[in-house]
């Protein structure tokens, strides 16, 4: 997902003066040949990310799309008073862009793991947030968030993700995008647990023979209600699946839009618990203690179909 | 508007109101009729709590309507407690402190990229140069040699709780800046003449970013406000209200 961000990212700034990328001094290998293609369109901060997020505000208003580049927190959380008050409020173009969503660096322990993130910043009016299930997908937000459509936040993993989508896509920003179709149940995925749950569902199919219909959820802010709602009408059984804690994130936010839909509905979340990760560890390791392994995953949705297995 | 409000932070729009009268007077060019202009100067109220003097000057340049003053803090009003941009001429909102320089090193280097004319103008208050951002904002506009960007300081020498020597001093605080790169000069705050020397010949120095520190008094212009804690949240309402106005009536200046 990295690559494709800053492949897609470069492509678009050599045709548009107008976009910047600014980096709190991360980017070690990634941002390199950006810097050298367009240097009046790259500002290495330093080590400052409060005043990465001020001054790409000011930079904003003064006609430029700024994207802001760090790791985990970093860009976001560190300066989230400057995204709040600052970006959000003017409503400037200013996308936050965090690298290493979830514990996608994960043995580098609790200050690069982000877990909270789309729980705090989705209570953040103006921001659109966007959250890739694979290198197809960043590149479209990219392009979409590259014209300027105010302040957001990409969430993306790391470098070296699978291409989930088998043929080529139609990103519309806040339309969920049907990635299997399916009557039995609905996986809603954000991000880096997209492929997961396709894996999931494949396996239900050849296990169980079970349909289980997957939706990717890249924009978890505007969510998209109405593919929420239709799959809740149809599949009656919702999943939500996010590398994020369950508190606050994509299955908050789902079950917000069922709980006032009036759709008789069986719902689950998968994701971590609130806590502080405390196991070392890579991120499949870490994601096979919390249940969010292909195996587990399967294992909790076949007793989650058998709970409910009598009322359709 | 402040007694109306029964608003705080008085003391503060006293101490700052030469220096906002100087620079739409005599020093930024920014006009009511073109407030999109692309080459517009840009004005940043850091301190925006200080929304009330701010507001005051901008009506009397034209930006809106005078009487928008007296809903300031009202319900239904048109003018928020601190600086909004949604009021014409506000260039950027405020309130929260150390916001205001990394906007304004941003605005600033994106005229040096663009080669636009316009410069850009932060006025802080002393207190928030304890902000940690302020200096973090300090050292990349030196660096970049943003000689497009001026800061103000008003330094009254007293913030919320107490006098800033006595809660986290400042000083040395010209020697803050200039070896964070800019060039400093120091003036009083309220003679107009000294402001209008300094401000009337930016930049200090080619390639640097320059530092006007406004030796100020807070709630200069009442006897019984200047220099005391007391009116940075207080109130004047009553007795204290008319016998204040008396006093900013008699000043020779508002007689000409």
């Amino acid at each position: 997902m990295r690559t494709a961000f800053i492949n897609k990212l470069t492509e678009l700034a050599e045709k548009d003066r107008r976009i910047m990328l600014l980096v709190g001094d991360l980017g070690f290998g990634v941002v390199v040949d950006f810097a050298k293609r367009l240097p009046d369109q790259f500002i290495n901060i330093g080590v400052a990310e409060q005043n990465m997020a001020g001054v790409a505000t000011g930079l904003a208003l003064a006609g430029k799309i700024v994207f802001t580049y760090s790791i985990a927190n970093f860009p976001i959380l560190r300066c989230l008073e400057q995204i709040r008050n600052d970006a959000c409020y003017h409503k400037a173009n200013v996308i936050a862009v965090s690298v290493g969503a979830g514990v996608a660096y994960g043995s580098l322990g609790m200050t690069h793991q982000a877990l909270e993130d789309i729980a705090i910043m989705r209570a953040v009016p103006n921001l659109s947030l966007i959250a890739p299930g694979d290198p197809l997908e960043t590149a479209q937000a990219v392009d979409y968030l590259a014209q300027g459509h105010g302040p957001a936040y990409l969430r993306l993993g790391r470098a070296g993700e699978p291409t989930v989508h088998k043929n080529p896509i139609s990103w519309q920003f806040g339309r969920a995008i049907e990635v299997l179709p399916g009557n039995d149940l609905t996986l809603i995925a954000t991000g880096t647990m997209l492929q997961t749950a396709v894996a999931a569902a494949e396996k239900l199919q050849t296990q169980n023979g079970l349909s289980a219909r997957v939706l990717s959820m890249h924009t978890v802010k505007p969510i998209d209600e109405e593919a929420i709602r239709k799959a809740a009408a149809e599949t009656r059984r919702i999943v939500t699946l996010e590398e994020h804690s369950v508190a606050g994130g994509l299955g908050s936010a789902v079950a917000e839009v069922l709980a006032e839909s009036g759709i008789n509905t069986r719902f689950l979340r998968i994701g971590f618990p609130p806590v502080f990760v405390h196991e070392v560890g890579n991120q499949d390791y870490i994601k096979k203690c919390y249940g969010l392994d292909v195996d587990s995953v399967v294992e909790r949705l076949t007793g989650f179909l058998r709970l409910h297995a009598q009322e359709r | 508007m402040i007694s109306r409000a029964r608003s705080s932070h008085i003391g503060g729009n006293f101490s700052m109101a030469e220096i906002v009268a100087v620079l739409y007077d005599e020093i930024l060019n920014i006009s009511p009729k073109h407030l999109d202009a692309p080459d517009r100067d840009r004005f940043i109220l850091s301190k925006g709590h200080a929304a009330a003097a701010y507001y005051s000057i901008l009506a009397l340049k034209g930006f809106f309507p005078m009487d928008w003053l007296d809903t300031f803090y009202l319900n239904g009003g048109h003018l928020a407690g601190h600086a909004t941009r949604s009021v014409p001429g506000v260039e950027v909102s405020s309130g929260s402190l150390g916001h205001g320089l990394p906007m304004a090193v941003g605005m600033a280097k994106a005229a040096k990229i663009d080669q636009r004319p316009y410069r850009v103008f932060a006025l802080l208050s002393d207190g928030e140069c304890q902000e940690g951002s302020v200096w973090e904002a300090a050292m990349l506009a030196a660096h970049h040699r943003l000689d497009n960007l001026t800061v103000i300081v008003d330094y009254n020498k007293i913030q919320a709780l107490g006098q800033t020597r006595e809660i986290c001093d400042l000083e040395p605080f010209a020697e803050k800046w200039n070896a964070f790169g800019w060039t400093v000069r120091q003036v009083d705050g309220h003679s107009v003449d000294e402001l209008y020397g300094a401000l009337s010949v930016l930049p200090f120095t080619s390639e640097k970013p320059s530092c006007v520190i406004a030796h100020t008094v807070k709630g200069k212009g009442v006897s019984f406000m200047e220099d005391k804690l007391l009116w940075h949240y207080r109130t004047p309402v009553g007795e204290e209200f008319d016998a204040a106005m008396s006093e900013l009536c008699s000043l020779p200046h508002l007689n000409r």
